[in-house]
């Protein structure tokens, strides 16, 4: 049997901040990943990581990232995703910073 | 200092206007990524986890008080208020937008600083004693050779595209404290019967093959630096690897080849290129020389500092870990720690830099130095003007009193920022400082370096630490291995692996059983942790970490 895929989310860096952003299933980029979209399909993902590359003069690095489901969406499973989606643990700055401003 | 002369000006405002240039053709899409990153690289543009980064080098070290303030300006005006000092005598910026970095970088050009070559395989940012012109112990100042080196491999059509990254570092005293043995090119500026030149000490480095470096020539006299340095570099485009990233280090090619092989190479390459050299570099670096000579240091009593020492035991503590034996009499280097307890190391605030440019200023001949080590340094200080500057430096936590001692701790950024990463190094730093700050150890621990990087790479140079930690991920959880007996000197060592590595929550009491293993067994207060080891070997200290494996054996 061949091994269980595991879900992905399409996640990158924006051009322009440098930024984390995420992959939706309407094609554009958010800066949340619970709001990205989870694949489930392994070929799919990679047409998904085609579709997302198209945007590539907006985006930077483009990749399919573990993930899996959440109850407010998709979730990291490993911690270098955690802290993409968080920012660093010495200073309360990037992603952190943001949402408590919001 | 060196002073820009108009053609360094115009070339730098050329380079950075063509930056310009290429940043608005990637972002109206006329350049794609793959076109467009190899130029963000060679101007030091890196794009990590959260952000893109900003390398900056700090030519051998050295900083004058206005190019310091606007490295507080860049922190302010275009990041989150903050530097971060690395171990290559540069300095990063973590935050900065794509679209400022054309500014940022003609903002560093105004004071005569660049981010040319602090990425690439390139000959990066030439490295220095972060003492240099002013240790007791040093036999001349470095600098002016690092200086040629760098405007000689800048922009060097040869040199932009080798086999991977080439690192050179450059002592002028014979107790090395720019750790010359793990760089590509090691130069030892040494004299023979009255003659200045260099001990040449090639394919040192660390990263996931440490290699201390072989000597190459015990003696190269001075006027043969660049032909011989070219040699050296043709040979490694030559011989170099570029087959597999991993082998691609000069370490490598001298590996593979012999130090035997590689001398012979090199020297017959010296031949036809020494008669291309006309004089010109040596003109050169006579007019670089006069940029780098001392200031004139005043003579007067040093009553002021001898009350401060007798009387104040916190200024007592500090002149006796953050002072070093300077070469003018009544004068002293004097080392600023960047390492408050808990705190990041390396980094400082804009506030911090511009304060630190002002005691320059003031009381330093107008001079600073950056460490590999991750301090920034007054390298001419009469020690009458010792108390004020501590004063000073007390209302803006920068009188930590900890040079040497184990909470000066050399640390990547890790994953918290890195890209490469593959554990956290800097909250790992945080905690050993702060842990040993509570337990009032460290003073009667003594000389004690701990160096952590979080990843095989080694920026944080965990392989030359007496107490190495190196951050892994193993099956996603973060996890720390622990080397022993690095040494970074003129005696440099690879250290030796302790055993199976420790979780995140494991490696602070771990560290601190080493420490206790020491502490049990030096035979004096006097005997360092580093020559505790020696004497005693591994054992006792893996017998303390992992006695679960001891009660087997017995």
């Amino acid at each position: 049997m061949a091994r269980a895929f595991t879900p992905k989310v399409i996640t990158a860096n924006d051009l322009l901040e440098g930024d984390v952003i995420y992959f939706t299933a309407d094609n554009t980029w958010t800066r949340n990943l619970s709001e990205a979209e989870l694949i489930t399909d392994e070929a799919e993902a990679q047409l998904r990581l085609i579709e997302a590359e198209k945007q590539n003069i907006r985006i930077v690095g483009a990749y399919l990232a573990d993930a899996k489901a959440g109850p407010n969406g998709p979730e990291p499973t490993h911690f270098r995703e955690e802290f993409r989606r968080t920012g660093p643990s010495n200073y309360f700055h990037g992603k952190q910073e943001a949402e408590a401003n919001v | 200092m060196y002073k820009y002369n108009e053609f360094d000006e115009a070339f730098l405002a050329e380079r950075n206007a063509q930056f310009r240039a290429q940043v608005e053709r990637r972002i109206d899409g006329s350049l794609t990524e793959d076109e467009f990153k190899p130029l963000r690289l060679m101007n030091g543009v890196y794009l990590q986890l959260h952000a893109y980064m900003l390398r900056v080098a700090i030519p051998y070290g050295t900083l004058n008080p206005n190019q310091m303030r606007t490295l507080a300006l860049l922190a302010e005006k275009w990041d989150k208020g903050y530097g971060h000092f690395t171990t290559r005598q540069n300095i990063q910026y973590n935050w900065p937008k794509l679209r400022d970095l054309p500014d940022m970088l003609d903002a560093l050009g105004e004071v005569g600083l660049h981010a040319i070559q602090t990425s690439g395989n390139t000959i990066r940012n030439t490295t220095a004693d972060h003492f240099a012109g002013a240790a007791a112990d040093e036999l001349t100042d470095p600098r002016p050779y690092a200086e040629l080196i760098r405007q000689w491999s800048t922009d060097h059509p040869e040199f932009q595209f080798l086999g991977r990254k080439f690192k050179i570092a450059i002592t002028g005293s014979s107790a090395d404290r720019a750790v010359i043995k793990a760089h590509d090119v090691g130069l030892q500026v040494v004299e023979q019967d009255g003659k200045v030149g260099f001990k040449v000490i090639v394919g040192g480095g660390l990263g996931r093959t440490p290699m201390i470096g072989q000597v190459l020539r015990e003696f190269l006299p001075q006027a043969d630096l660049l032909p011989y340095l070219e040699s050296v570099l043709t040979v490694y485009n030559v011989l170099g690897r570029r087959d597999n990233k991993y082998k691609a280090r000069i370490k490598i090619t001298v590996s593979e080849n012999g130090i035997d092989t590689y001398r012979a190479m090199t020297e017959e390459a010296f031949m036809a290129i020494r008669g291309q050299y006309d004089g010109t570099d040596q003109q050169l670096l006579e007019e670089i020389k006069t940029h780098f000579q001392a200031p004139e240091f005043r003579s007067a009593p040093t009553d002021a500092f001898d009350a401060a020492y007798a009387n104040d035991p916190v200024f007592r503590a500090w002149a006796d870990t953050n002072l070093h034996a300077h070469r003018a009499e009544g004068h002293a280097i004097a080392t600023i720690s960047i390492k408050a307890h808990g705190q990041t190391p390396g980094d400082a605030t804009a506030e911090q830099m511009r304060v630190m440019a002002d005691l320059a200023e003031q009381y330093a001949y107008g001079e600073l130095r950056i460490s590999h080590q991750q301090n920034v340094i007054l390298p001419h200080v009469h020690k009458n003007d010792l108390p004020a500057i501590h004063a000073t430096l007390k209302t803006h936590g920068l009188a930590t009193a900890n040079i040497g001692l184990i909470s000066d701790i050399i640390a990547c950024p890790g994953m918290d920022y890195c890209a490469l990463a593959t554990a956290r190094s800097i909250p790992v730093a945080q905690e050993i400082a702060t842990r040993f700050d509570e337990l009032k150890m460290e003073h009667d621990i003594g000389h004690l370096q701990i160096k952590i990087s979080g990843c095989i790479n080694a920026c944080g140079h965990h392989h030359v630490a007496h107490i190495g930690i190196l951050g892994l991920d193993r099956a996603g959880v973060e996890n720390y291995q622990i080397t022993l007996g690095g040494d970074a000197t003129e005696t440099a060592a690879i250290g030796t692996r302790t055993g199976p590595g420790f979780a995140y929550d494991e490696i602070v009491p771990a560290v601190e059983r080493i420490v206790e293993v020491y502490m049990a067994q030096r035979d004096s207060a006097e005997e360092t942790f580093l020559e505790t080891y020696r004497r005693i070997g591994m054992e006792p200290f893996k017998a303390a970490l992992y006695p679960e494996a001891q009660k087997k054996v017995a």
